[in-house]
């Protein structure tokens, strides 16, 4: 492998990022240009950086690495990520955009109108947001390693550094369209490298099928607790989506919540076409790079192939050229965490003593270095499963928050503060005590591991008999807040006076003339 | 002259219709405005009916693509099936069950609209 390749293909990803960016810096002029692109954002651009935000690390690298290390079982991680959009479609993505929520804080203030509640929901943003990040940063790691040969933390450093000085220097806007672009570019480079691949398996007698016929991995649930291992998988991959900060932010950008389910839906198109590609990574990587199961390499399976199948000038192009797409994937999966989490600290913790720009460029700083700090000491987890953990933890807290608020006028805001709080701790304990190293045997192994069958429950549970122990305390303006999130925009009705800017904690004004 | 002729007209026709009108009913929007018991059964029907859509989704979701780990774990022959030279499992979660969500996608919007339209219907008629 030479090595200029790659460099060359990390850096033009990291200069069109940093010029589309900096395109956007004329366009940004105030904290809600930051937050949400003031809405001026198209349906098919919108879409496809909706596509390229959600498109992580983990679909590029991680689900290709896990099929070729675990088999059957591992298909259920595109689906669930995808079906998981499919849910949001059709529970959340018309009364979210509806609410005019920027933040799930916000909605949650929205709706159950207590501080104490949003306090609680920002906490867990942050929570969620680093989860996500360091199997992020974790994978640029990786993947500079696999390209260049330099230590994994320079990968990690150098995204860490782009996308802040990306997200400091443009907010919401200028990613919209980096996003955009960047959902194309990792079609394209998984695209490409996979069907010369075919090609030239085929043309050698499709070799290698005998390491494909091993019951354990070509079957599914097989191993021990596989049947609750995978159930748990489904469920916090399908409701963990709705939960997850990044994604939330986006649909303030649609027009109207008819728009928004429509940008959903195109969605779930181009998130199908790009994930029928990672499974033949892993399953070429069964056949051409094996080792790397023994190695306990397989996140690098979908980098190593090209130099595997092909080798020569060519084999370095696609090299270069699926560098060039797992870089996209950080960058614009750590851009939009980034932004969604700096905008709730910001908004949350800091908007009292600093006004709306600066505080969301000091949050931002704050939340890349945490993240930064944390990839450098946490144990290295497979990046797909590290990314499903955040889902865990998205699903046991926001999922019931928003299905209850939007669908069921009894939530209260005790009852919604104690599921939080209940599904919250237990998904992240779990989460955390994984991700550091701490594994148990048994049930109790199984349920760390994979805690959303668990916690799910749980939570909702919670959230329900509280609301009913409290039901005294329903919130003043409920009937407006149901009558905003449920009525067409078109009608005129009375949907209350919420606005986001105007309802946090002491926020201050604008900022007239910044950046 | 015509001045003349105007004022009995107006007396005669606006007057007692709008009294009338007044004390029968509201419009719809100021009906659940107002949190009217009418006000809110409107504003329920609509929620209802998008919630009984998309829990027919969910369950439609959950008895194909969420029934099939059970159905491979209670009947461990299927897995061993072949579609197209490809064991079922992999040929259904790595390619069928991709456009399946998105046909399920396009159909909720459409109904999810029409209920939106009924609504319209009902609270603003023109």
């Amino acid at each position: 492998m030479i090595p200029i390749a790659g460099v060359v293909a990390v850096m033009v990803v990291t200069a069109a990022t940093l010029a589309i960016g900096a395109f956007g810096l004329r366009v940004s002029r105030t904290t809600s240009d930051f937050y949400v692109a003031s809405r001026s954002v198209g349906p098919v651009a919108n879409a496809s950086a909706i596509g390229g935000e959600y498109l992580s690390a983990a679909s590029f690298l991680g689900v290709a690495g896990l099929i070729l290390a675990r088999g059957a079982d591992s298909l259920w991680y595109p689906v669930g990520w995808t079906a998981g959009y499919l849910i949001l479609l059709v529970f959340v993505a018309a009364p979210l955009r509806r609410s005019g929520a920027y933040t799930l804080p916000d909605f949650a203030h929205l709706r159950v109108e207590s501080l104490h509640t949003r306090r609680a929901a920002s906490v867990l943003v942050v929570l969620i947001g680093v989860l996500y990040l360091v199997p992020q940063f974790q994978g640029a790691g990786l993947t500079l390693r696999a390209l260049t040969g330099a230590p994994s933390w320079v990968g990690a450093v150098v995204v860490a550094v782009v996308v802040l000085l990306n997200v400091v220097a443009g907010g919401m806007r200028s990613i919209t369209l980096v996003q955009a672009f960047q959902y194309w570019l990792k079609l394209v480079a998984l695209l490409l490298p996979i069907s010369f691949f075919l090609v030239v398996w085929d043309g050698q007698g499709s070799p290698g099928t005998g390491r494909l016929q091993v019951t354990e991995w070509v079957e599914p649930l097989t191993g021990p607790h596989a049947l609750y291992l995978t159930y748990s998988l489904i469920l916090a991959t399908f409701l963990g989506t709705m939960g997850l900060p990044h994604v939330v932010v986006r649909f303030y950008t649609n027009r109207d919540g008819r728009a928004a389910r429509r940008t959903t839906v195109a969605v779930l198109g181009l998130l199908s076409c790009f994930y029928l590609l990672p499974p033949l990574y892993g399953v070429l990587g069964r056949i051409y790079a094996f080792d790397l199961v023994r190695d306990g390499r397989t996140d690098s399976v979908v980098l190593e192939l090209p130099s595997r199948v092909i080798g020569g000038p060519l084999g370095d192009f696609f090299t270069a050229l699926l560098g060039a797409g797992a870089f996209a994937a950080f960058l614009s999966t750590s851009s939009g965490l980034v932004v969604s989490v700096a905008g709730v600290v910001s908004q949350d913790l800091l908007s009292h003593r600093f006004d709306g720009v600066a505080a969301f460029r000091m949050a931002a700083t704050l939340a890349a270095t945490v993240t930064l700090g944390l990839t450098l000491v946490s144990s290295g987890l497979a990046v797909a499963h590290a990314v499903e953990l955040a889902f865990a933890v998205a699903a046991s807290t926001f999922c019931p928050l928003l299905l209850l608020g939007i669908w069921w006028r009894g939530l209260t805001a005790p009852g919604a503060l104690a599921g939080l709080v209940a599904g919250g701790g237990l998904s992240s304990a779990a989460v955390t005590a994984t991700m550091f190293g701490v594994s148990a045997q048994g049930w109790f192994g199984a349920v760390l591991t994979q805690p959303a069958l668990v916690t799910v429950p749980l939570s909702f549970t919670v959230m329900v008999a509280g609301s009913l122990l409290t039901r005294a305390q329903l919130p003043r303006h409920l009937s407006q807040t149901m009558v905003r999130l449920h009525a067409p925009e078109h009608l005129s009705l009375d949907r209350g006076s919420y606005h986001p800017e105007k309802t946090t904690v002491r926020r201050r004004k604008r900022p007239s003339g910044a950046v | 002259m015509s001045h003349g002729a105007a004022p009995p007209r107006r007396e005669r026709v606006t007057g007692p219709r709008r009294a009338a009108g007044r004390s029968r009913r509201m419009s719809v929007p100021s009906e659940i405005d107002a949190r009217t018991p009418l006000g809110e059964v409107y504003m329920q029907s609509l929620v209802r009916s998008q919630l009984r859509l998309a829990v027919g989704v969910v369950l439609l979701l959950a008895c194909t693509l969420g029934a099939l780990p059970l159905l491979f774990w209670l009947f461990p022959a299927l897995t061993r099936l072949h579609v197209l030279g490809i064991p079922l499992p992999w040929f259904l979660l790595g390619f069928v069950a991709y456009p399946f969500l998105l046909v399920v996608g396009r159909f909720y919007v459409r109904r999810a609209e029409r209920n939106e339209r009924a609504f319209t219907d009902l609270v603003d008629p023109q």
